[in-house]
């Protein structure tokens, strides 16, 4: 029985570093950010009511988020190839890369530390994080379809 | 050998016609005076919301330029084309480097007809075959407008073009054929308001259609894949279809209004590219002005995909 359980967690481990895909994680994650950002903006359109302890809950799990970016794991040499958006401009630029991530990173953190207590406040957060997810796409994404 | 000197004669004879006409065709137009007499003094209040519109900013600012850097309009931009590479010039308020010393009628030309204050044709990376669907007061504004914002010293590098596109009265012709005042889509009778602002707003001065639909060899729209969007002219990658056939479909006028608001797609993606710029232009106008780009975006003619379909991952 032991034997068959080191066997299955071994088989896990070996599939999934074999199917470790880079593209696949940084799309996930980026993925669950516009849904969490979705969510925040459902509130400031009128389309759900405020509620300050949901907005810091959904802040929060964007922080957590935005701690999970590895841009060197997300974003390895070659990965510019395949089903991806990704710009070349990623790999030419490290650090114009990071810092947009970075001032993400820091935006966010900033409106967890100061929760919004109203539509309006949270409004003008969303704002500046929205202006993040530009700034990045502007440059280091391309659309392709 | 008589009847060989005749056809050479001949020859040199239309030739030479032909190069006259092809002269004449290609002489730069200026506004006719009735045009010029709607100008009237300009309100720069109103003149800022053309100024968005316009998106003046996304080509002329310095590039990189962050907040009210970017009303330094000193140009410097790069813009790699197949045409060659354009570069936006300086269109601020210094004397010798920028616009400053243009009249009202200069920029009018400019806007409308293409043409310098010394009577050349610019090159149509300037959207004028766009900003001459304008009304004549909304330049007037516009004009006022600009000059409240500063002068920056500083010339901007030349375009660096390939023959023959490097001959500029060649444009001439260019305008025969794309440049025109009237609407792309011809709207009937009864359509609302609301859809011919944005009429009004997308063809004119958003000039949206310079980048969504795809071009003919010659470098103009083609009108009849109107905002069928198109492999990017600058940069890479593709400028999305947004007709009513296109990836915006589904989203409902709320849904297009809101995103040239905040740069959120109806599925919470953002706003990426070129369109950045431009969304944040948007963000400044009205409420009003972005319900009626919507409108209108969705009573345009549907069309396919103005650009081949993504190749498969390799």
């Amino acid at each position: 029985m032991r034997k068959l359980v080191l066997a299955i967690s071994m088989l896990a481990f070996a599939g999934s570093v074999a199917f470790a895909d880079p593209i696949k994680d940084r799309q996930a994650l980026m993925k669950e950010r516009g849904k969490l950002a979705g969510q925040l903006s459902k509130v400031v359109k009128g389309e759900e009511d405020f509620d300050a302890a949901a907005v810091l809950t959904t802040l929060k799990a964007l922080q957590a988020n935005a701690e999970k970016w590895d841009a060197e794991k997300l974003f390895p040499a070659g990965s510019d190839k395949g089903d991806t958006t990704a710009a070349p401009k990623i790999w030419e630029d490290k650090a114009g890369f990071n810092a947009a991530e970075d001032k993400l990173l820091a935006d966010v953190k900033a409106a967890v530390a100061s929760p919004p207590a109203d539509v309006d406040a949270l409004k003008a957060q969303l704002n500046t994080i929205g202006g993040d997810c530009g700034t990045c796409h502007q440059t280091y994404r391309i659309k392709k379809s | 050998m008589a009847w060989l000197r005749k056809l050479v004669g001949a020859a040199v004879v239309l030739g030479g016609a032909a190069a006259a006409a092809g002269w004449v065709l290609s002489a730069p137009a200026r506004l006719d005076a009735g045009t010029v007499a709607q100008l009237g003094p300009g309100d720069a209040a109103k003149g800022k919301r053309i100024f968005y519109a316009g998106g003046c900013t996304s080509c002329h600012a310095k590039p990189g330029a962050q907040g009210d850097a970017r009303l330094q309009l000193v140009g410097g931009l790069e813009l790699k084309t197949p045409f060659g590479t354009f570069v936006p010039p300086n269109i601020s308020q210094d004397r010798k480097d920028g616009i400053g010393g243009w009249s009202e009628e200069d920029f009018a030309n400019a806007m409308l007809k293409g043409v310098s204050p010394s009577g050349e044709h610019f090159y149509p990376a300037f959207p004028y075959a766009s900003y001459a669907r304008m009304k004549p007061a909304d330049i007037a504004d516009l004009y006022a407008f600009m000059k409240t914002l500063p002068a920056v010293a500083g010339k901007a590098p030349d375009h660096k073009l390939s023959f023959p596109f490097a001959i500029r009265r060649g444009i001439g012709l260019w305008k025969l054929l794309y440049l025109s005042p009237e609407p792309v889509i011809a709207l009937p009778g009864g359509t609302p308001d609301k859809v011919l602002a944005g009429r009004y707003l997308v063809e004119g001065p958003g000039h949206c259609g310079e980048c969504h639909t795809p071009r003919d060899f010659a470098g103009g729209v083609k009108k009849g894949q109107w905002l069928a969007g198109a492999v990017a002219a600058e940069g890479s990658g593709v400028v999305p279809n947004i007709t009513p056939q296109g990836g915006t479909k589904d989203w409902s006028e709320a849904d297009i209004a809101n995103y040239l608001e905040t740069g959120f797609t109806p599925d919470f993606d953002s706003v990426g590219g070129a369109m950045v710029d431009v969304q944040r232009n948007m963000a400044q106008l009205t409420a009003d002005d972005r319900a009626a780009i919507a409108a209108y975006l969705k009573a345009v003619p549907p069309h396919p995909n103005g650009y081949p379909a993504r190749k498969p991952a390799s």
